[in-house]
């Protein structure tokens, strides 16, 4: 007990003493490998100032500001994902500062790189990849995958990961990048082809590059500093850039409230300035700075979303469209792909065997159950419009829902007839194309 | 304050005073209720409410069993709940049994090599396990470059009862272990005197007397392999009732009701699964009364069979310990990627955490240390009041603590947050709600419910003719409890100290909700930080060895001291 009472007396003593010094807290969703260069690089700069980082994910990040917000202890949220800013800054969670930077351009690569309102800023850019082992690609005698088109190949079957969208606000992006590039149907059929070759669905993003790393998956779908990280600590992997890839700030910002705003202003000041833009350069970190000054150190081969060809056919990312239909896409790929992973695999490995069964023979019997197989596969539950309609759209947004606005019924009743439609559409889909296998 | 003023002051006075154990058990359900119920309550109430109304509703739970997706899902984690405690069985029998019922050397480091895998640290234990089990995990790209085949032990359904067996088998190992050193060796020498023996014996007299101690951790395995989300969402298994709560309520800015539903679903369940064990224990006496041998006598093994003994312990410590070694490989490896072994060897992570990790480790120490005590006293005060008094109200006690189990620690965190945030604390301590005391609570109650399932059985297997007679000689109820009572439940109430422990060390998920300064954060935490980049892999494994070693360490000393203890009151018993 002596020794608990002793703890107990340290640990009022390093309040106390936290409390006289001039500290800046931060809660962040990043790594020790991007806070603690950060950190150093910035209590040198202003000594006296102490950088105090408190590591969460990004849900629990959000939960713990949402809970706390009565007595804010938090200077700075600092994150990924740009959809976990925008709910902050629904909830009147950001405070408004007055950020002085230059050199930062509006756009990259087709997204701006700061909150229009100036509540939260970018300071890193992110576009997303294919990652691949290579001992793994070697071993199972594959070609490099380099388009998005590509994963949906029979040979990769297997051989696939992402992680679902819902958990993860980095693969949301890229998931609705698809769907506002190729449009909604084919986009949606580019997705369950794709998802039909994976062998999982992770429940957050770090597990794809675990995965990949570890050799237990051979392409990941991931943003690109997980590869370039990876590829930087030693592991035998490699990233491509699709040429449609959507660039994504990683962000922060000051939260309302905050104890320490000097300090926080400081704080973010310093990172958009160009030597925090150097920081991000550093191995374990391999972000892509959104000065674009700063890639004139960058090390060879280092990609940068500022020259031409980079990724060439990138698009102009829709934000309004994307978050009038946030929780519905992402709930939609949920029900559709990750909780029904199973059914979708066994219809499109039929589906696939049949092709390859079928591929010289020009039965066309055959290919006619094939075509019914494919389109069974591909059929969505809910079109553009509906999902774009706030009717459908609030019944996944309650907290932010414009109350006047009738629903046409509520989430669960909803996720049910969605999941049965992709049940039944899967589950047939699968006997069409064994049909189409036996008539060999 | 002795037996007849007691009974005097009942007499006499208008309000009786309360008995000590009336206060104690007021005392412990106002803990649960401030601790446990209230913040979990504030955060599963939305259950009830329309999502868009805010109007109280059972609409949501009409909704639960309209979907078949969660049908489904209960199907499922009822299925693989009761096989996890068919395979931990038969993991834990041989064990428990070997070493209690024979003369073997190394009984101590077998118990405690058997709680280590309770000790899986959180993310690096899932990338061992998928790094030697998983789809080319070493076994398969082995068996697949000799064979040509591969075994799925890790995909679907059966992957995770496996991963559950190894994982929470030690919760039957510790508490039969306890049970089988508490009978009475009188009772086994009646039955040999009958002629009675060999498995005979075993089925008719040993594991019957047992029962108190099997049923504790098969129930907790049950109901943990329930509740638990972790070990289905590393390996991707989201079918299950858990896994869909869990993902249905941390989504960032989701407010789908029908995650709390599911957990709110989750408390009920686990309370009535802990009531129907409590049906089938109805009626039965466990308890014997003369404690002359001090648990079982222990016979030499013939040559032979010690070396079968050996073969079955080694094997199977093989296979509970395999995700272990897969972490010395990973923390000793430098990278590991695709292939049977890592590519090199080196001691660099070690350097690595060198210098941050003594905070670590001495954060662990004291929360999980004062977490478990926390829960042996509560644990033990409960276990009494619930067998021994009458107290109106007393089994709630139980179910109220043993609910613990089923609540994500999520929703107790967030609730924490809740309920604490904004309480100042007194002497300049500073926020409720990020004072490092709240995690020790909140590990404490997580892991109440283990400490707990240990205590009872260990008094259910203590005759209260013992106490009668030591009342009758004149001692106190107090006095008999500190005396008698408390003494015979020894191996019991360190089983549940070790197990919570043991468990309040690796655990993650209510307490990075809670840790508020780094300074503060313990081994998981660190673990967590490490393993959120690729460069970390091998520094986090390495955390998580010292996190093994010392839990480890923790339970050999325990159980040297069960060792020591038990043949002092041999030698003892024996001069009388």
């Amino acid at each position: 007990m002596h020794k608990i009472f002793k703890l107990s007396a340290i640990a009022l003593m390093m309040t106390s003493a936290a409390a006289f010094a001039d500290t800046v807290t931060v809660v962040t969703s990043f790594s020790k490998d991007l806070t603690d260069p950060f950190k150093a690089a910035f209590e040198a700069a202003h000594s006296g100032t102490t950088l105090e980082v408190v590591n969460r994910n990004t849900n629990a990040a959000v939960s713990y500001l949402q809970e706390t917000r009565s007595s804010n202890t938090t200077d700075l949220m600092w994150a990924s994902a740009p959809d976990a800013f925008e709910v902050l800054k629904g909830e009147g969670l950001l405070a408004k500062v007055d950020v002085q930077f230059e050199g930062i351009p509006d756009e990259v690569g087709g997204y701006p790189v700061h909150d229009a309102d100036g509540t939260y800023f970018g300071f890193a850019a992110s576009g997303y990849g294919i990652m691949y082992n290579t001992r793994y690609v070697e071993a199972n005698e594959l070609t490099v995958a380099k388009e998005w088109e590509d994963l949906k190949r029979a040979e990769y079957n297997g051989h696939v990961a992402m992680s679902s969208p819902s958990r993860s606000g980095t693969t949301h992006l890229t998931v609705e990048t698809v769907l506002q590039g190729e449009g909604w149907d084919k986009g949606w059929a580019t997705w369950k082809w794709i998802s039909g070759n994976m062998n999982t669905v992770t429940e957050r993003s770090f597990g794809v590059p675990d995965a990949v790393n570890s050799g237990s998956t051979g392409f990941g779908i991931v943003i690109d500093f997980f590869g370039l990280s990876s590829k930087a600590s030693g592991f035998p992997v490699e990233l491509v850039y699709p040429s449609v890839t959507s660039i994504v700030p990683a962000n922060i910002g000051i939260i309302e409230n905050a104890p320490n705003p000097e300090g926080a202003k400081k704080f973010v000041e310093f990172i958009l300035s160009p030597e925090g833009q150097k920081v991000l350069l550093e191995p374990a970190i391999m972000r892509l700075p959104v000065n674009p000054d700063a890639y004139a150190d960058a090390p060879e081969d280092f990609p940068n979303p500022f020259s031409e060809d980079f990724a060439p056919g990138a698009i102009e990312f829709d934000v309004d469209k994307s978050g009038a239909r946030y929780e519905l896409v992402n709930s939609l790929f949920d029900v559709l792909v990750t909780y029904r992973l199973d059914d979708l695999r066994a219809a499109v490995s039929a589906v696939q065997q049949a092709e390859a069964a079928h591929a010289d023979s020009g039965n066309q019997e055959a290919a006619a159950l094939i075509a019914e197989a494919r389109a069974l596969i591909e059929a969505m539950p809910i079109t553009e419009e509906q999902a774009l309609d706030p009717s459908y759209a609030q019944a996944f947004t309650v907290s932010r829902a414009d109350p006047e606005t009738e629903v046409v019924g509520r989430q669960a009743e909803i996720e049910q007839e969605w999941d049965r439609f992709a049940v039944e559409n899967y589950g047939k889909a699968k006997q069409l194309a064994e049909q189409a296998i036996a008539l060999n | 304050m002795s037996a007849s003023t007691d009974t005097a002051a009942r007499r006499f006075t208008l309000f009786p005073t309360l008995s000590g154990a009336a206060v104690a058990g007021i005392a412990i359900a106002i803990f649960l209720l401030a601790f446990l119920v209230l913040p979990v309550a504030q955060v599963l109430y939305v259950a009830f409410l329309d999502a868009r109304t805010g109007a109280f509703t059972l609409q949501n739970f009409q909704d639960f069993f309209n979907t078949t997706l969660f049908r489904e899902s209960f199907v499922n984690s009822f299925y693989v709940s009761a096989m996890s405690v068919v395979v931990a069985t038969m993991i834990a029998l041989p064990l428990a049994y070997i070493t209690t019922r024979f003369n073997f050397a190394g009984t101590a480091a077998i118990q405690a090599l058997g709680i280590i895998p309770l000790i899986m640290p959180p993310f690096v234990g899932a990338v061992a396990m998928s790094l030697l089990f998983g789809r080319n995990g070493s076994i398969n790209l082995l068996l697949n470059q000799y064979f040509g085949l591969r075994i799925p032990f890790m995909e679907g359904l059966n992957g995770v009862i496996l991963v559950q067996s190894i994982h929470y088998f030690p919760f039957i190992l510790i508490n039969l272990s306890a049970s089988l050193r508490n009978i009475d060796r009188s009772m086994e020498e009646a039955a040999q005197n009958l002629g009675s023996h060999g498995m005979r014996m075993f089925r008719r007299i040993v594991f019957p007397l047992a029962m108190p101690g099997y049923l504790a951790g098969a129930a907790l395995v049950f109901i943990k392999v329930f509740d638990d989300l972790g070990t289905p969402l590393l390996l991707n298994v989201n079918n299950m009732l858990a896994p869909q709560a869990y993902l249905r309520i941390t989504g960032v800015g989701i407010n789908d009701p029908m995650g709390y539903v599911i957990s709110f679903i989750l408390v009920v369940f686990s309370v009535f699964s802990l009531w129907a064990s409590f049906l089938f224990m109805r009626g039965k006496d466990y308890a014997t009364v003369q404690k002359g041998g001090g648990g079982l006598s222990r016979r030499d093994l013939k040559p032979r069979e010690k070396w079968l003994a050996w073969g079955v312990i080694l094997l199977i410590l093989a296979l509970v310990l395999s995700p272990h070694l897969g972490l010395l490989l990973l923390a000793f490896g430098t990278i590991w990627s695709f292939s049977p072994l890592p590519d090199g060897f080196t001691i660099q992570h070690f350097g690595t955490i060198f210098t941050q990790s003594s905070q670590y480790v001495w954060n662990t120490l004291v929360y999980a240390g004062s977490a478990a005590l926390i829960d042996v006293v509560l644990g033990s005060a409960i276990a009494y009041i619930v067998i021994r008094t009458g107290l109106p109200g007393r089994k709630w006690l139980d179910y109220m603590a043993t609910a613990a189990l089923a609540v994500p620690g999520v929703v107790l965190g967030i609730g924490y947050l809740r309920m604490f945030h904004g309480t100042q604390l007194p002497f300049g301590m500073g926020q409720m709600s990020s004072f490092w005391g709240i995690i020790i609570i909140a590990l404490a109650v997580r892991r109440l419910p283990y400490a707990l399932r240990a205590c009872m059985a260990a008094l259910q297997q203590v005759s209260i003719s013992l106490e009668e007679a030591a009342e009758s000689l004149g001692a106190s109820r107090s006095s008999t409890i500190r005396r008698i009572v408390v003494p015979l439940m020894t191996g019991g109430i360190l089983a549940g100290f070790v197990t919570s422990f043991a468990t309040a060390a690796v655990e993650l998920s209510a307490t990075i909700m809670l840790v508020g300064r780094s300074s503060d954060a313990p081994l998981a935490y660190g673990i967590y930080l490490y393993m959120q980049s690729p460069a970390g892999r091998g520094p986090g494994a390495a955390l998580g060895i010292l996190a093994v070693v010392i839990v480890a360490l923790g339970t050999y000393l325990s159980q040297r001291i069960i060792e020591r203890e038990r043949s002092r009151q041999t030698t003892a018993g024996d001069q009388h």
